[in-house]
């Protein structure tokens, strides 16, 4: 308090209040902080806005709907990507089938059922795991344990159940998160009624985090549609001849076959295949990048409602 | 009644669920150690694997596995993608946590939610068709998927992980922290280097941690992006070649059942047990903030 009026007496009697040299020096150095990291900030997300327009501008002339409704022919150097989008719509579907119920249980035990002890600690660690378990690894327990253990060979099933195992933690940490968000209070009145754990949980817990738990299983999706490595030796295939017309054209894989996958075709598309066009190869990345931003958005939607209408 | 009959079966349908991750953690230990196990048994020797750089699978006459260029390539990657993103990640971080206001908060958080959502092989392709070319004509390289190119790549993957992870982190410290600091006279910045990042130190270190362990095993863009040669890098614009990449390559044209196969499954062995490793520490130290501040 001293030092700055020693140094400016003057300055100090006419404004009590004016900031001192250490004061004014505080604040520079605070506003350039905040400039740089602000800076840094925007310089990480403006390339990516940037980046994806650029996609959309190379991918444009390419990308009409005979582009999503056509197989590919001619060694995949023309046609379209209905076989590969056909295919991750099915892996999707029936990863998801195997992993919703087993993650919603899953979050319901963590949150309901389980005290706070070592087995939860334990649980919480595994599902960590799950999540931090490189993508690869995935892969290679889906071919020791469905390709091979399992017999299921490589075929659609398989490639979905490795899926499954992958996007498990992002159900079950999701669904952790809704329940969560349910009041003690409700859970403490049905109790009182007499209600067991499981009807309490059946007819309070869910029904009031039933949407919560949506946008979890939506981000299961998003994940599964784009993810290329476990399924790269567990089902997907370069290319696979299907039906292009009429029924068959939307039921062309059976559970054993193998398919083409969205992701694995812009990898086969971009390093495997001489001679597809340049547009073509942007296409694919545009549609498989919009399909995964747009079921993500839904989720984030979902989100932001029920948070704008919130009861409790 | 019928739910009552149903209750004890449920209660157990709900218990194997939950425990499933951690069965599914030792499934995936079991069965890759499963096909990894003969190679311990047989041709391979675990002192060339670690030590020698000659990474010959499908030679006729001798084969040879010598993984040490493999492990340096995703050591090396790795590390420059931390480099550039853990002080970009962490400045970001703060800049959200402790700078920006709610609706800017807001936007950003969603967007960084987007990034995190884009699929890697689509991080491969950018790295492939557009970075490559700028590198050639930027750094005069003479092919553009290299150690460089990877590293940045790795890095802006790996950037939404640090950033949420870090805010988190920061968001933990109790307000009294920062409402003790204030009125004592400390500027907002003050606050962030002498209070907020010695009492989240701990936090971000997981960040940091998890980060490391995303580059690590992160597939499909670094096979696109590093250019694939087997070879120890000696400058920045040398094309290398990690463990995941390697794999994703090569299982394809392995024999199942032969060496060549079973060495892949020892690498994803490594791979899993340092993820474990990472993920294990990570967990211990958000523990340890955990322990002190109740």
């Amino acid at each position: 308090m001293s030092k700055p009026s020693r140094k400016n007496p003057a300055a100090c009697e006419a404004n009590p209040f004016a900031p001192t040299p250490l004061e004014k020096s505080k604040r520079t150095k605070e506003l350039i902080a905040q400039g740089i990291l602000a800076g840094i900030t925007f310089l990480l997300v403006l390339p990516v806005f940037i980046i994806f327009a650029y996609l959309l501008y190379q991918a444009w002339p390419a990308l009409t709907l005979s582009f999503l409704l056509e197989n590919p022919k001619e060694y995949m150097t023309a046609g379209g990507i209905w076989a590969p989008l056909i295919g991750t719509f099915f892996l999707v579907l029936i990863s998801l089938a195997v992993a919703a119920p087993i993650g919603v249980l899953a979050g319901i035990y963590l949150n309901e059922y389980a005290g706070d002890n070592w087995v939860i600690r334990c649980i919480n660690l595994a599902v960590m795991n799950l999540a931090g378990v490189p993508s690869i690894v995935h892969a290679l327990f889906g071919v020791g344990a469905f390709v091979m253990f399992a017999r299921m060979d490589r075929s659609l099933l398989a490639a979905s159940c490795t899926l499954a195992v992958m996007t498990l933690p992002v159900i079950i940490t999701s669904t952790r998160e809704a329940l969560a968000a349910v009041p003690m209070a409700f859970r403490e009145a049905c109790w009182n009624m007499g209600a067991t754990r499981w009807q309490t949980v059946r007819t309070i817990v869910l029904p009031n985090s039933i949407s919560g738990i949506l946008t979890g299983v939506i981000l299961q999706v998003s994940r599964a549609a784009g993810e290329t490595a476990p399924i790269l030796f567990t089902g997907a295939v370069f290319f696979t001849p299907i039906p292009d017309h009429g029924w068959q054209s939307f039921f062309p894989y059976g559970l054993g076959d193998r398919c083409m996958a969205l992701s694995m075709h812009l990898f086969t598309l971009v390093t495997q295949v001489r001679g597809v066009s340049e547009e073509m190869q942007y296409a694919t990345a545009v549609v498989l990048v919009g399909l995964v931003l747009l079921v993500n958005s839904l989720s984030i939607a979902i989100r932001v409602y029920l948070r704008m209408r919130k009861k409790w | 009644m019928l739910s009552d009959r149903l209750e004890p079966l449920m209660e157990w349908l709900v218990r194997i669920c939950g425990w499933s991750a951690i069965f599914f953690v030792i499934a995936i230990f079991l069965f890759v150690f499963r096909e990894a196990a003969p190679a311990f048994f047989g041709k391979l020797n675990l002192w060339e694997f670690f030590t020698s750089t000659r990474w010959q699978p499908s030679s006729d006459a001798r084969p040879e596995y010598g993984a040490l260029a493999l492990i340096i390539g995703s050591v090396t990657v790795s590390a420059l993608a931390m480099l550039i993103a853990v002080p970009l990640g962490l400045g970001a971080a703060v800049y959200i946590s402790e700078f920006c206001g709610p609706t800017l908060k807001e936007v950003l958080k969603i967007t960084l939610e987007l990034l995190a959502a884009i699929p890697s092989i689509v991080w491969g392709f950018i790295a492939y068709m557009l970075l490559a070319p700028i590198l050639i004509k930027t750094t005069g390289a003479a092919v553009g998927v290299n150690l460089l190119n990877g590293g940045i790549i790795l890095a802006l993957m790996s950037l939404p992980l640090i950033i949420s992870l870090g805010e988190d982190a920061l968001k933990a410290v109790p307000d009294a922290y920062r409402e003790a600091a204030l009125a004592l006279g400390a500027s907002r910045w003050e606050i962030v280097y002498r209070v907020l990042f010695p009492a989240a130190k701990n936090g971000l270190l997981a960040a940091v941690l998890l980060g490391v362990g995303r580059a690590l095993g992160e597939t499909m863009a670094v096979l696109m992006a590093t250019g694939h040669a087997v070879q120890i890098p000696r400058s920045l614009l040398d094309p290398v070649r990690t463990l995941t990449a390697t794999i994703a390559s090569e299982l394809g044209e392995s024999v199942a059942g032969g060496p060549h196969y079973r060495v892949l499954f020892v690498i994803g062995l490594v791979l899993f047990a340092v993820s474990f490793l990472i993920n294990l520490i990570a967990d211990l130290v958000i523990k340890g903030v955990r322990s002190e501040q109740t």
